[in-house]
């Protein structure tokens, strides 16, 4: 394999670093001023990565992947649709921020050059077929949300958010380092091929440990239940935009990692891992969907919404299919829509003052101040519960498909269960919206990118989006065959 | 004879002490930014003991990249304590969260 061709799948992570490191220095000798321009540089290069990214995806010759430096890279349909996933949510996130942080001066050039930073390990992680690529991409893009966590400089919520997600992130590297070491130790090798071959020997006990401490650690990164405990207190406490960040783009990577690591190289050994990923993806369920009632705080609230919804993306990681993969990436684009368009929602909410709204008593009655806001919200919301004319409701049917179809019909069946537990708070939050006395405490004045962000997001989880259902199905198939190729 | 059943076990002593660390330690979280470094430490160890176990490079090239992130990963845990420090005074443990749940 040519230089020429590893420079050319990685084009995508070289557009972003380099567009990073050059705004990086626009920002450090052009100062604060310069925050507008560095965002929409930002957003080009992200645009421009995206672009690219799809000319290598929708290239035939390209689709099931080619291996970049000697193999420790791959550029397939999977890593693909991954990225596109990541680079949109990035973008969302990236142009609702500047006005969120208004004329308070908080808003820094450097937020934009640490969000594409992230990208680019994001990038990373989801194109890594080895155990080193993996932990670059997955450190560089937890780096920067450490940062990004406690970028609200003053507030001390913002501050406790980046050092809890720092200690909890730091601890979950390095259980998933020490997996990573064992797998090393006890197949020789940190490539995903050599791995897989090994392991289509038989496991010892010391690869069992690894593979459980790997899936431990990813399990973290994801906040899938029990190691969950980190999410609602960095929800919180991060600035509204940035925990719309958090909990689209790197759980999407961090998703699309877990499936190529369970999937690619510990294929072959389903059977020691399918309990664990059962268990944590019906804890998941439940516990996410009883944490959310009592909450008061709306960014506490979606905070166990993701992971009420991790839960059912890990059922179709459990079905262990090219099916269940599909499903998977198909309910991770719904996910992504309906979690960026709620964080949105919520980030528009203003006092009179211009301080933030973040309590569900506040929206009480939003719906005769705010109309049109109040049914966005209220289609999320209907939406992540997955009532049917929305397109939430066909991401959980796909994955209670996939799941049926891999003859787990009794997780199934839980699952649809506990998801019934779930909307009770989803419609709890329309019906204080829409049936409850008017709080009037929302003001806000309406801003273009927020709305329009919201807007495509509402449009695309409402049932127009199921014009894009060929499509998207289309490229989740192929990225889902692309995954079962290598494999 | 040391074989390398004695680093393995070296290693997983340390990778506990580490977890216990963050989880036990009741004073300030410097502390817990140490636990942190023994646990990487926990894996330099193994993956070196196993690239000589295994007469192969590509443990020991693993045990470079580990170093240099940790001392990245360091270097912003230690300017997010700042930023903390500065808001309340105090790095204790004990000091009571500004959220509840």
């Amino acid at each position: 394999m040519s230089y020429a061709s590893s420079f050319y799948f990685t084009m995508p992570e070289i557009i972003l670093a380099v567009a990073g490191l050059a705004l990086l220095m626009v920002a450090a000798f052009a100062g604060k001023s310069s925050a507008r321009l560095v965002t929409i540089l930002a957003v080009a290069a992200l645009f421009g990565a995206g672009i690219f990214t799809t000319h290598l995806l929708i290239d035939p010759a390209y689709s099931l992947g080619g291996d970049a430096f000697s193999g420790v890279y791959r550029m397939d349909a999977f890593g693909g649709f991954t990225k596109l996933l990541v680079y949109l949510a990035t973008i969302g996130c990236l142009i609702v921020t500047p006005r969120f942080f208004g004329p308070s001066g908080e808003y820094r050039p450097e937020y934009p050059v640490l969000m594409l930073f992230g990208a680019v390990g994001m990038g990373m992680m989801v194109s890594a077929v080895d155990l080193m690529t993996l932990y670059i991409g997955l450190e560089l893009s937890s780096l920067a949300s450490y940062v990004l966590a406690s970028f609200a400089r003053n507030d001390d919520r913002s501050a406790e958010a980046g050092l809890k997600y720092f200690v909890l992130g730091a601890l979950a590297s390095g259980i998933l380092l020490y997996g990573m070491s064992l797998v090393y130790g006890f197949t020789g090798a940190t490539d995903y091929l050599s791995i897989r071959a090994a392991m289509d020997g038989g496991l010892s006990g010391g690869l069992l440990f690894g593979i459980v401490f790997v899936l431990a650690g990813l399990a973290f990164k994801i906040a899938a239940v029990p190691f969950h405990m980190w999410t609602p207190d960095v929800y919180e406490g991060a600035p509204t935009p940035v925990t719309a960040f958090f909990a689209t783009a790197p759980k999407v990577a961090a998703v699309a990692i877990l499936m190529r690591i369970a999937l690619d190289p510990f294929g072959p050994e389903i059977g020691s891992w399918r309990q664990i990923v059962i268990f944590a993806a019906l804890a998941s369920i439940v516990v996410g969907a009883l944490g959310a009632i009592g909450q008061e705080n709306l960014k506490r609230l979606l905070a166990y919404s993701s992971i009420n919804n991790i839960g059912f993306i890990l059922i179709g990681l459990a079905a262990g299919t090219q099916e269940g993969a599909g499903a998977m990436l198909v309910y991770l684009t719904f996910y992504v829509a309906m979690t960026l368009g709620s964080f949105v929602a919520v980030l528009m909410l203003r006092d009179r003052d211009g301080n933030q709204v973040e309590k569900l008593s506040d929206i009480a009655g939003l719906s005769r101040s705010h109309g049109a806001l109040a049914l966005c919200l209220a289609a999320m919301m209907f939406s992540l519960a997955g009532i049917p004319p929305l397109m939430g409701f066909w991401g959980k049917f796909v994955v209670f498909q996939a799941a049926v179809n891999a003859d787990l019909i009794l997780l199934a069946a839980l699952g649809i269960a506990a998801s019934v537990i779930g909307a009770f708070y989803y419609l709890k939050v329309i019906k204080v919206m829409y049936f409850d006395a008017p709080a009037e405490v929302v003001e806000g004045k309406s801003d273009m990118a927020h709305w329009s962000v919201l807007a495509l997001t509402t449009l695309f989880v409402s049932p127009l989006g199921f014009l894009l259902t060929l499509w998207l199905g289309d490229w989740a198939d192929r990225a889902a065959a692309a995954l079962f190729f290598a494999a | 004879m040391i074989g390398i059943e004695h680093y393995i076990v070296v290693s997983a002593i340390l990778f506990v002490l580490g977890v216990l660390g963050i989880f036990l330690n009741r004073k300030n979280i410097i502390v817990i930014l140490m636990a942190i470094e023994l646990i990487l430490l926990a894996v330099n160890i193994n993956l070196v003991a196993f690239s000589a176990f295994l007469n192969d490079l590509v443990g020991q090239v693993f045990a470079m990249f580990v170093l240099t992130v940790a001392a990245g990963e360091a270097a912003i845990g230690l300017a997010i304590l700042v930023v903390y420090f500065r808001g309340r005074g105090s790095i204790a443990v004990d000091d009571p969260s500004r959220m509840k749940g």
